[in-house]
């Protein structure tokens, strides 16, 4: 009898043993990230140092931007509360390896996706929030109203590390003009520097251009050339290798991009649950079960175009009322003449 | 020599622990690599870098290999210390000597000095340099030329190119001149030794370097012309020197504040070092019949400079690895070619960094070897 009593008790203790491994591989598979997120309470997300439109703070230390709103419908997401978000201010040359290393989960900081970076340094690239392309400023008074009007010797302010170095190589060769690149670290001695006239020209992002000019002396003084010369797809980035966080990421950033397309605000959302639409049902929570191949709830996306809004809200607010780029440009809905199209959320 | 455990066991735990230590990071970032994807090697060196530098000692540009980025950013760092420690040595000297001059106003000009600039940050003090010089400096075309040939502006310094011709016959006979002041000096000392008979060995030295690379010229058909700057035109707001030699702002912010902040701490080890000299040294030198200028030269200063160099060293070395900070100021070094650009572009942290540090350390090792080999050619030969 005991012996039987004591053979039972090793056998529950061996099924306890394997059930308890079968938990711990279900709750792995949900995302190492994902749970290391909710057991913290905050998503830890890579942001610039300040860039207005995009991710910026205020002197209370309150980040806005397009770039933190990504971070912010993560948040709302996966922890319910769109302010749950720890920001950490990374210059552009620190910006992968915090990543890669662990010390943040989601870098949203204006980084352009390219083949190298998205295949070769242990990042993925999970999708495009504002699709940019480098451009030049210059003093209004210099005569320049052109890229065509730039001739050998001239000297460009830039930033280093990051493609917009190369860019400016591969367009200055390709016009056969020699220049002279002066790189600085950091964007605020960029802007200084040509602000006092140690460049002729100052190269960047266009949308960064639109920013800095505000932050100049006299910002009426300088113009940003009409040419694009490159490219510039922006977008949130996460680390290889767990596939279930970068879904959440990547389609964070499309329900807000959908939302938009079928007319979700914040303050429509929780009316549009009684909508005729499936499509916008399925956004708002009220048809399917999107959430749970993530590992969410129902209502994760419902949250995020309440707490967020949507792009267009998000547009709005941080880049169009500034006044840093009133026109979308190519950052409008497909529907609208831009080229915002993400796939459906279904 | 006889087993001792108890004096290897200490040693010997402290050995595995390091190793221990050592191994467990190293095992740590291969697996966290791994896991990440990311590829370990230093093969990224050869591939061609695709990006330009402002200024560079040898031919680059964007078509070249990383390791050539790399050598451009190594030469910029090491043309910065080098002019950063002449400028820095010569002004300490002086500085430290004027701290003893019984003069006043030297003396507390000198202090003053010393004490601004030695109780600033660093990096203040290049952006001050960097912003207060561009601020203050003309725009190309509004300035006024130096002597008619050297122009100052916020685009940099813009002097004269020489344009030599047969310059390696100018360059034979500065070597021809230097070889025959050795040799005089050595015969002159040993004259002295013999018959006590001085020779003006300086008088003749200058001679010597004056008159073979003039006959040079005379009979030896070199010829030196000068390629003066030439206002050029971009825009209609906006210009550039062109011909002559551009030296860009930010180096010589970047010098003026290194070499202004170090000579702060060698004008002290200057000052320590002549202090240190004991005052019956100058007395007995006086006694004998020297005159001051003897006396510094024959006695105080061959003692002082033993206690000057080994701090002085040290100065020099914070010297080369506070040019890091050139960075700030986008001036082409190292960190910023090397451990920025190129760190960016290929993603390949561990290896650039690692290189780069090694690159600081051999930089610094070559310098307190040469600082020691110095130290010890003037230290006390006991006979």
């Amino acid at each position: 009898m005991f012996k039987i009593v004591k053979q039972l008790t090793s056998l529950v203790a061996v099924f306890a043993v394997l059930f308890a491994f079968t938990t711990e591989t279900m709750a792995a598979k949900k995302s190492k990230t994902l749970k290391n997120t909710q057991k913290k309470g905050f998503v830890r997300c890579g942001v610039s140092q300040g860039l207005p439109g995009f991710s910026n703070a205020d002197a209370a230390g309150n980040w806005t931007g397009v770039d933190v709103d990504v971070c912010r419908a993560v948040a709302a997401a996966v922890l319910g509360d769109a302010s749950k978000v720890k920001f950490t201010p990374l210059s552009a040359k620190e910006r992968f390896t915090a990543l890669t290393s662990g010390e943040i989960d989601v870098l949203s900081r204006n980084t352009t996706w390219t083949l190298s970076r998205d295949a070769d340094i242990g990042l993925t690239f999970v999708g495009v929030n504002f699709y940019d392309g480098q451009g030049f400023m210059v003093r209004k008074n210099s005569g320049i109203n052109s890229v065509n009007d730039f001739k050998d010797g001239i000297s460009a302010c830039t930033n280093i590390g990051t493609t917009t170095e190369l860019n400016m190589r591969d367009f200055f060769n390709s016009k056969g003009i020699s220049y002279e690149p002066v790189a600085f670290e950091k964007a605020d001695e960029v802007v200084a520097a040509y602000d006092a006239g140690r460049c002729d020209t100052y190269t960047t992002d266009k949308s960064g251009l639109a920013a800095q000019r505000t932050k100049m002396s006299n910002p009426d003084d300088h113009m940003v050339l009409p040419e694009t010369i490159s490219k510039e797809p922006l977008g949130p980035v996460v680390r290889q290798g767990d596939a279930v966080w970068e879904d959440i990421v990547r389609w964070s950033l499309n329900t807000m991009i959908e939302a938009e397309e079928y007319g979700i605000t914040s303050a429509n959302a929780d009316m549009m649950k009684t909508s005729d639409n499936p499509a916008i049902k399925r956004l708002v929570g009220a048809e399917g079960e999107l959430g749970a191949a993530f590992g969410l709830d129902n209502e994760w996306s419902l949250r995020i175009i309440k707490q967020v809004g949507n792009y267009g809200e998000s547009y709005e607010r941080n880049i169009a009322a500034p006044g840093i780029l009133p026109d979308r440009g190519p950052n409008q809905l497909w529907t609208k003449g831009g080229i915002l199209y993400v796939p459906p959320a279904r | 020599m006889k087993f001792n455990i108890k004096k290897i066991a200490p040693q010997l735990l402290t050995l595995l622990f390091v190793i221990l230590v050592f191994g467990f990071f190293s095992y740590n970032a291969q697996l966290n690599m791994e896991n990440r994807g990311i590829d370990f090697g230093y093969g990224f060196l050869s591939q061609e870098s695709s990006f330009d530098v402002q200024f560079s000692l040898i031919e680059y540009d964007g078509s070249h290999s990383y390791f050539r980025a790399y050598l451009v950013g190594l030469l910029n760092t090491i043309l910065v210390s080098v002019i950063g420690i002449i400028l820095a040595t010569i002004i300490g000297v002086i500085v430290g000597i004027a701290r003893l001059s019984s003069n006043y106003l030297i003396k507390n000009t000198a202090a003053f000095y010393v004490e601004f600039f030695r109780n600033i940050p660093l990096l203040l003090q290049i952006f001050f340099w960097y912003f207060a010089a561009l601020r203050a400096l003309p725009l190309p075309q509004d300035t006024e030329s130096i002597m008619g040939v050297f122009y100052l502006t916020i685009k940099g310094l813009f002097i004269p190119a020489f344009i030599w011709e047969n310059f390696n016959i100018f360059l034979y006979s500065i070597i021809a001149a230097v070889v025959s002041i050795v040799v005089i000096k050595n015969y002159a000392r040993r004259k002295q030794e013999n018959e006590g008979k001085q020779i003006p060995v300086f008088l003749i030295s200058i001679g010597l370097l004056l008159i073979l690379p003039l006959l040079s010229f005379l009979i030896g058909g070199v010829s030196l012309s000068f390629e003066i700057p030439v206002l050029k035109k971009l825009a209609k707001t906006s210009y550039i020197y062109e011909g002559g030699v551009g030296i860009p702002p930010e180096l010589i912010a970047l010098t003026l504040a290194l070499s202004l902040y170090t000579a702060t701490f060698i004008a002290e080890c200057v000052r320590a070092g002549i202090q240190g000299v004991g005052k019956g040294q100058k007395e007995a030198a006086a006694s004998i019949g020297l005159n001051p200028n003897q006396i510094l030269k024959l006695v105080v200063m061959p003692q002082a400079l033993r206690i000057i160099i080994p701090p002085t060293t040290n100065q020099y070395l914070n010297l080369t690895k506070n040019s890091s900070l050139a960075a700030a100021i986008a001036y082409p070094d190292l960190v910023l070619v090397f451990a920025g650009t190129a760190l960016m572009q290929t993603g390949k942290a561990i290896e650039i960094v690692s290189i780069t540090m090694l690159t600081y350390l051999s930089l610094s090792l070559s310098i307190s070897v040469l600082m020691n080999w110095y130290n010890k050619k003037i230290a006390i030969k006991e006979k």
